[in-house]
């Protein structure tokens, strides 16, 4: 059986990351759940971002967690892939703006 | 959707003893995780029934749809159905139980011929709650079951529907193709007729999470449900029951086919909420057979598992004999604990 870095088990020992360090983990998860409350935005909406993010920072951990947490809240395909492409397009934005600063330079070094 | 019963495709799990043996072994005979049985132990709990409320009653396991997840394991191709007899035995139960609620499941209940013929007794009998739990398709298969809504709504019948999503894909893919529009369009006559809107004309929706994962919050999930039917189809109805996935049937051999079975269990386990103990269904329901045998649940009669005592067909039973009778469990209990809960009538806590 092959090893790799990421075993999906880890997420339920997310929690063990206090015993290192007991204040900040404890606040860090106090933080986490406050987070993801009901508030100015519902629940639903912050489970999508939170879909996005996951997929934007490539954490395997966070879009196995938001995609079962989607499916519970009843959050439907379209809905979770317009996310995932949501966080795309910023992310490909993110490059793609450099561009200006490549053309910049090329404009500024050559003649 | 499956294709046909595990019955009728002959496989291991058609069995309930070979179910058995799924949920007796693996991780719970290793340890890994406890029997459910055991964790009543260490809470020194005993779960007894208490007072008959629901008289729950299978008419049959014939359905028209063969739905992916069924616990009943029910199709076109299952030929159980309760007799006139016993649909006598039935009447004669209600007049010494006086149930609350007489609630009547499948398979598609409207398919048993003597269905009509109970509902008129039940009204006779003065049965407060008389719940049939219809499939929506069956309403728009053929020109009798047309004039069922029609029924429904002369004798006050409460109508508890299956409808997984309000999107068509997910039902579609759990229930059959089409589905989501035959039940709409079954809802919408319904809607017609009053239900869902006028006071005493219930109609209430079951979802049930189309795959290996708890259902969400009901409150939050009914909230979704009426924004979207409404705005989606001008669809109204009453409450949204959110029922959890049990291990047995055709929904345990979906996760042991795609490897969920070990996740799902200890998604399960570790979801024990002590505090719904004391509103699970089986404390005061008698479930009814076909054959007029007798469970502390739907889920323990498609398990074979029988209520405890030597009473055990309707005809014999004394409505004495009701309360205070040990529960029989098993780990499939899990279930029914999970989280905020599951019963037929949604969560408990």
């Amino acid at each position: 059986m092959s090893e790799t870095y990421y075993d999906p088990k880890d997420l339920k020992n997310f929690k063990k990351i206090t015993d290192w360090s007991e204040p900040l983990g404890t606040r860090f998860f106090e933080y986490y759940s406050k987070v993801f409350e009901e508030g100015a935005l519902s629940a639903r909406e912050k489970s999508l971002i939170a879909l996005a993010v996951s997929h934007v920072v490539k954490c395997p951990y966070c879009i196995d967690a938001y995609t079962k947490d989607g499916l519970q809240r009843g959050i439907t395909e379209e809905e979770m892939m317009e996310a995932v492409h949501a966080g795309a397009a910023i992310e490909s934005g993110a490059t793609l703006v450099h561009a200006v600063q490549m053309m910049n330079k090329h404009k500024k070094l050559s003649h | 959707m499956a294709k046909s019963s595990l019955q009728r495709s002959k496989h291991l799990l058609a069995d309930p003893k070979q179910q058995l043996q799924v949920l007796s072994s693996g991780p719970f005979s290793s340890g890994a995780l406890p029997t459910f049985s055991d964790r009543l132990k260490g809470l020194n709990v005993e779960l007894k029934t208490d007072k008959l409320e629901i008289l729950q009653v299978n008419l049959g396991y014939m359905c028209n749809q063969t739905c992916a997840h069924c616990h009943v394991d029910a199709g076109p191709d299952r030929k159980e159905i309760m007799s006139s007899d016993t649909i006598d035995q039935v009447i004669d139960a209600i007049g010494r139980f006086r149930p609350n609620t007489l609630d009547l499941t499948g398979g598609a209940p409207e398919m048993n011929p003597e269905f009509q013929r109970l509902i008129r007794a039940a009204v006779s009998l003065s049965v407060k709650d008389i719940i049939v739990r219809s499939n929506l398709t069956i309403l728009e298969s053929n020109n009798d079951y047309k004039n069922y809504p029609q029924f429904f709504k002369e004798n006050g019948v409460h109508v508890v529907s299956s409808l997984p999503h309000y999107s068509m894909r997910t039902t579609d893919r759990q229930r059959g193709e089409g589905v989501f529009s035959k039940s709409i369009t079954a809802l919408k006559r319904l809607n017609e007729l009053g239900y869902g809107r006028e006071k005493h004309l219930k109609l209430d929706l079951v979802y049930n999470p189309s795959g290996a994962f708890l259902p969400g919050s009901e409150k939050e999930l009914e909230a979704d449900f009426k924004r979207k039917l409404k705005a989606d189809f001008d669809i109204d109805f009453n409450e949204l029951f959110c029922i959890t996935n049990l291990p047995i049937s055709r929904f345990l051999e979906y996760l042991m086919a795609t490897e969920n079975y070990e996740e799902y269990m200890e998604t399960l386990v570790e979801a024990f909420n002590p505090s719904t103990l004391y509103g699970l269904m089986c404390r005061n329901t008698l479930s009814v057979g076909y054959d007029g045998s007798l469970y502390d649940c739907d889920f323990n009669q498609m398990l074979q598992i029988p209520i405890l005592g030597d009473k055990r067909y309707l005809a014999d039973l004394e409505s004495s004999a009701y309360s205070n009778r040990k529960i029989n469990v098993h780990q499939h209990c899990y279930g029914c604990t999970a989280g905020s809960g599951s019963s037929c009538q949604g969560s408990i806590s």
